[in-house]
C-alpha cells in the first residue's frame, strides 16, 4: 500500500491590512522579516520580527510570522505555543489553527492536527487550505489504520514528508475589528456559494487574496479602494452582457477542462498576461508552481458548479463552486475569478478562494 | 453538526456505507437485536459503527470505531473500518478495505470476520428452542459448549437443573480449510461430541496460544472407528498482537479472543465439560427435545434391565454388529458376557448421572456417559462408563462401551 503523496499546505505570514495601513513602517519591517525567512536567513528573520514585536508585543501578524520562523528553526514547542496563543486571542483566524495542524502532523499527532484543522474550517468553512490539509491528515490517519488492520510494516515508507511552512496570513475573508454577522453556513452540498460575509473592515480591504506565499503588498493608496467582492450577492443582470456571459462560461469550462486534462500550457493560457499572482510572486515562479501542481501524478478532475457572472466595468467577476478531485484530495470551495478580455479572449486577471 | 458533514464527505460516506452495507443483511435488524448482559463482545459497537456510516454520520461513526479500538486493542477489523472511514474523507471508496488493495487476502479475511460477527449479532439464540445436541447434562456438568463452525461462533450453555440455558456466545476461528477433519494435517476442525481433557496454562505455552489452551478428546471413539486421524485439537487463545484471528485460520483448533477465553475458562471442567462442534446447529422445540431424550433414556434403562435379567439374547439385542471396544468385537463381547453370566445368581445394575450428547450432522450417534453401580452374588463394583449409541435401521444400538 502506498500512501498518497502527502504534502501539507501552509500559510505564509501576512500583514494585517489594517495594521499595514496604520503603520506602514512596521509593516515594512515585517515584510523584511518575511523576506529573510524566505532566503533561509532564519536567525536574522527572527531578530527582525523580534524587534518588530518589541514595540507591539500583541501584534498578530508579527506573532504569526514569529511562529513560522520558529517552526523553520525546529523550535517546534515554542512555535506551538505561539500558534495556540494566537488561536486563543483570535479564534476567528484560521491560519494559526492551520499551522498548528501542520506542526502536529509533522509530529504524527494526527488527531490533534485534525482537531486544529476542523477549528480552522469552523472559522472559515470555505477555507481551501484547511480542507486540503484535512484531506491529507485523513489520508495519513487512514494509512495508519490500514497498517494496523493489515499488519503492514510502514516503517520504511513513512519518510517524513517535507513540509514547507506558509509564511503569509492570508485574508480569507473579512478581517478586522468586526466579526462576521454570522458564520456562513454551508447547507449540505448546496451549489450556491456561501454569501460573502458582510462585515465592514475599518478601512476597505485590498481585494487581493493570495493563494500562496508572500505578503500582499500593502496598498499605498490611502484612498479607499473599491472592494471587488460586493457585499450583496445579486443575481447576474440579464442585460446586454449576455453574450459576455456565455463566452465567460465557455472559457471557464475550458479552463477547468484543461486543468482536468492536466494540460499545463493550455491551463496557463487562460491567465492574463498581467495576472495578479498570489502574493505578488513573479509570474514565472507562479507558473512553475502551478505547472508542478497541475501535472502531478494521478488523475485530476475539476468541475464547476453554479457559476454567476457579474460585470465590473470592462471586467467580470465570476463566482462559482469548484469541485476538485485528485488522487490525494477532494475538495469543494467557493472561488472568485476576476476576468478581463484580452485579444478577444476572456482571461483570468485574479483568482481567489472564497466568494 | 460539524461542517464536515455538510460538505463533500457526506456523499462519499454514503457511498462508503453502501460498500459496507452488504455486511449486514439488514442494518436495522442488527440494531434491533436486544442488548443483554452477555453482549460483552465487540459486535454491538461494530453494528453501531456501520449504522452510523449508513446514516452518513461520519463524526459518530469515527467516535464509535475509536471506542471499539479503545475497548478491544489490536482489533484489526476496527482499524480497517477506521481506515475506510478516514479514506472516504479524501476520495470516493469503491470497496471494503479500499486502502488494503495490496493485501487482498487479509482484507478478505477481515471482511469475513465482519460478516460472521454481524450475522451472529442478528442471529443470537432467542426464545426457548433447544439445541438438539445437548440431550442431557448431568448435575456435575455446570456448562456445555456448542460450536457452530458455519457461523464461526461458540455458544455457552448453563446447566439449569438438566435443561441447557443459553448464556453467551463468542466469535471463534476454525481450521484454514474449514470443518470436518478426517486426516492428519488437513487443516480442518473436527465435527463431533468431545470433552475438555486438560488445561494448559499460559506459562507453558507460547504467545501464539494466548491466555491458555484446553485440549479436547479428538479423535473420539467414533472418529477412530471412521479412521479419522490427527491429534492436538485444542480450544485456545490468541497471540498478543491481535484481538482476534480470521474465521478460518487455524490448523484445526478452535481459537477464541483472549478476553473470551478468559470469560469461559472458569466454566470449563476438565473431563466433564462437553464441547460439541457442529457445522450446522439443529434446534428442537422443548417438547421434541423432551421426547428425544425420553426415548433414549428408555433405551438405556431397557439395556440395564436386560443386563439384570441375565437373558443374553435380550442383552445382545442392544449391541450393534459393528460393536468394537479395545479390539473386542460384537461376538467376543457377547460371548464373554455369556460366560460371566453363567456364574451369576443375580445381577443388580444401577445407572446414575447420565449425560447424553448427540453428534451433529448426518452421522447419528449419541455419546452417553454415566456412573454404574454393579452388584452381583460374587462381584460388585462402581465405574464411570461411556457408551456410543448409533442409529441402525431406525434403532439405537451400542457400538462402543468402555470405562473412563
Amino acid at each position: 500500500m502506498s500512501p498518497s503523496r502527502l504534502s501539507l499546505r501552509h500559510i505564509l505570514a501576512v500583514t494585517f491590512v489594517a495594521a499595514s495601513l496604520a503603520a506602514p513602517a512596521y509593516a515594512d519591517s515585517l515584510q523584511d522579516a518575511s523576506k529573510l525567512l524566505k532566503q533561509g536567513q532564519n536567525k536574522q528573520a527572527l531578530e527582525q520580527v523580534d524587534s518588530y514585536l518589541a514595540g507591539r508585543p500583541k501584534d498578530a501578524s508579527g506573532r504569526f510570522l514569529r511562529g513560522v520562523i520558529l517552526t523553520e528553526m525546529n523550535r517546534t514547542s515554542e512555535a506551538i505555543g505561539i500558534f495556540i496563543k494566537l488561536t486563543e486571542d483570535y479564534p476567528d483566524l484560521p491560519e494559526p489553527y492551520n499551522n498548528l495542524a501542520v506542526i502536529y502532523a509533522q509530529q504524527k499527532q494526527y488527531d490533534k492536527a485534525k482537531s486544529a484543522l476542523e477549528a480552522a474550517i469552523r472559522t472559515h468553512p470555505s477555507y481551501a487550505t484547511a480542507h486540503e490539509n484535512l484531506g491529507d491528515i485523513y489520508a495519513r490517519m487512514a494509512s495508519q489504520a490500514y497498517d494496523k488492520a493489515l499488519q503492514l510494516d510502514s516503517s520504511n515508507k513513512t519518510a517524513q514528508t517535507k513540509l514547507s511552512m506558509i509564511h503569509d496570513l492570508m485574508t480569507v475573508s473579512s478581517r478586522g475589528t468586526e466579526k462576521p454577522v454570522s458564520p456562513p453556513v454551508v447547507v449540505a452540498v448546496a451549489p450556491v456559494p456561501a454569501p460573502a460575509p458582510i462585515s465592514k473592515p475599518i478601512s476597505p480591504p485590498p481585494a487581493v487574496v493570495a493563494m500562496a506565499p508572500t505578503p500582499t503588498p500593502a496598498p499605498v493608496a490611502a484612498k479607499p479602494v473599491e472592494p471587488i467582492v460586493k457585499p450583496k450577492p445579486e443575481p447576474a443582470p440579464a442585460s446586454t452582457a449576455s453574450n459576455d456571459q456565455d463566452e465567460v462560461a465557455r472559457t471557464l469550462s475550458a479552463w477547468a477542462d484543461a486543468w482536468s486534462r492536466k494540460n499545463a500550457s493550455a491551463y496557463l493560457s487562460y491567465y492574463a498576461s498581467d495576472f495578479k499572482t498570489p502574493g505578488g510572486v513573479s509570474r514565472s515562479a507562479w507558473a512553475e508552481e502551478r505547472k508542478k501542481r497541475v501535472t502531478k501524478p494521478g488523475a485530476i478532475n475539476v468541475t464547476i458548479e453554479g457559476a454567476r457572472v457579474t460585470p465590473e466595468g470592462d471586467k467580470v467577476v465570476v463566482r462559482f463552486r469548484q469541485h476538485y478531485k485528485s488522487a490525494s484530495l477532494s475538495s469543494s470551495a467557493n472561488k472568485t475569478l476576476l476576468m478581463i478580455r484580452q485579444n478577444g479572449q476572456w482571461k483570468i486577471l485574479q483568482e481567489r478562494i472564497g466568494g | 453538526m460539524s461542517i464536515l458533514q455538510q460538505l463533500r464527505p457526506v456523499r462519499q460516506l454514503r457511498r462508503h456505507a453502501a460498500t459496507l452495507a452488504f455486511l449486514v443483511c439488514s442494518g436495522s435488524a442488527a440494531l434491533a437485536a436486544p442488548a443483554r448482559v452477555s453482549d460483552i463482545g465487540p459486535e454491538p459497537q461494530l453494528a453501531g459503527t456501520l449504522a452510523a456510516i449508513s446514516q452518513g454520520d461520519f463524526t459518530k461513526a469515527l467516535q464509535q470505531v475509536d471506542a471499539l479500538i479503545a475497548a478491544f486493542p489490536n482489533f484489526r477489523l476496527a482499524y480497517l473500518i477506521r481506515g475506510d472511514l478516514l479514506l472516504a474523507q479524501t476520495k470516493p471508496l469503491t470497496s471494503f478495505g479500499e486502502g488494503g488493495k495490496n493485501e487482498l487476502a487479509k482484507v478478505a479475511d477481515l471482511h469475513d470476520e465482519a460478516v460472521a460477527r454481524l450475522r451472529a449479532l442478528q442471529e443470537k439464540p432467542q426464545g426457548t428452542a433447544l439445541q438438539r445436541y445437548l440431550l442431557q447434562m448431568e448435575k456435575e456438568q455446570k456448562f456445555a459448549i456448542v460450536i457452530d463452525t458455519r457461523k464461526s461462533r461458540l455458544y455457552l450453555y448453563k446447566n439449569d437443573a438438566g435443561t441447557p440455558r443459553f448464556v453467551a456466545d463468542y466469535y471463534v476461528t476454525q481450521g484454514k480449510l474449514g470443518a470436518a477433519k478426517t486426516a492428519e494435517g488437513d487443516k480442518r476442525t473436527p465435527i463431533g461430541v468431545y470433552h475438555v481433557t486438560s488445561s494448559l496454562s499460559r506459562k507453558t505455552l507460547g504467545d501464539f496460544y494466548g491466555s491458555g489452551a484446553y485440549p479436547i478428546n479428538y479423535p473420539n471413539e467414533w472418529d477412530r472407528r471412521m479412521g479419522r486421524k490427527d491429534h492436538g485439537i485444542w480450544l485456545h487463545g490468541t497471540p498478543s498482537n491481535t484481538y482476534s484471528r480470521p474465521p478460518k485460520a487455524s490448523d484445526g483448533c478452535v481459537v477464541l479472543a483472549n478476553l473470551d477465553l478468559d470469560a469461559i475458562a472458569g466454566d470449563l471442567q476438565i473431563g466433564l465439560t462437553p464441547v460439541i462442534i457442529s457445522d450446522s446447529i439443529e434446534w428442537l422445540s422443548h417438547d421434541d427435545w423432551q421426547a428425544e431424550r425420553s426415548a433414549l433414556l428408555a433405551m438405556i434403562d431397557s439395556w440395564r434391565e436386560d443386563w439384570e435379567s441375565r437373558d443374553i439374547g435380550k442383552y445382545a439385542s442392544h449391541y450393534s454388529g459393528q460393536f468394537l471396544a479395545d479390539g473386542i468385537n460384537t461376538q467376543q463381547w457377547i460371548e464373554q458376557k455369556r460366560k460371566v453370566n453363567a456364574s451369576k445368581n443375580w445381577i443388580k445394575v444401577d445407572v446414575r448421572n447420565i449425560s447424553m450428547f448427540r453428534n451433529p450432522g448426518k452421522e447419528e450417534y449419541v455419546v452417553v456417559t454415566f456412573e454404574q453401580d454393579y452388584k452381583s452374588n460374587n462381584l460388585s463394583n462402581a465405574t464411570k462408563k461411556r457408551q456410543y449409541w448409533a442409529k441402525e435401521d431406525g434403532h439405537w444400538k451400542i457400538i462402543y462401551e468402555g470405562t473412563l
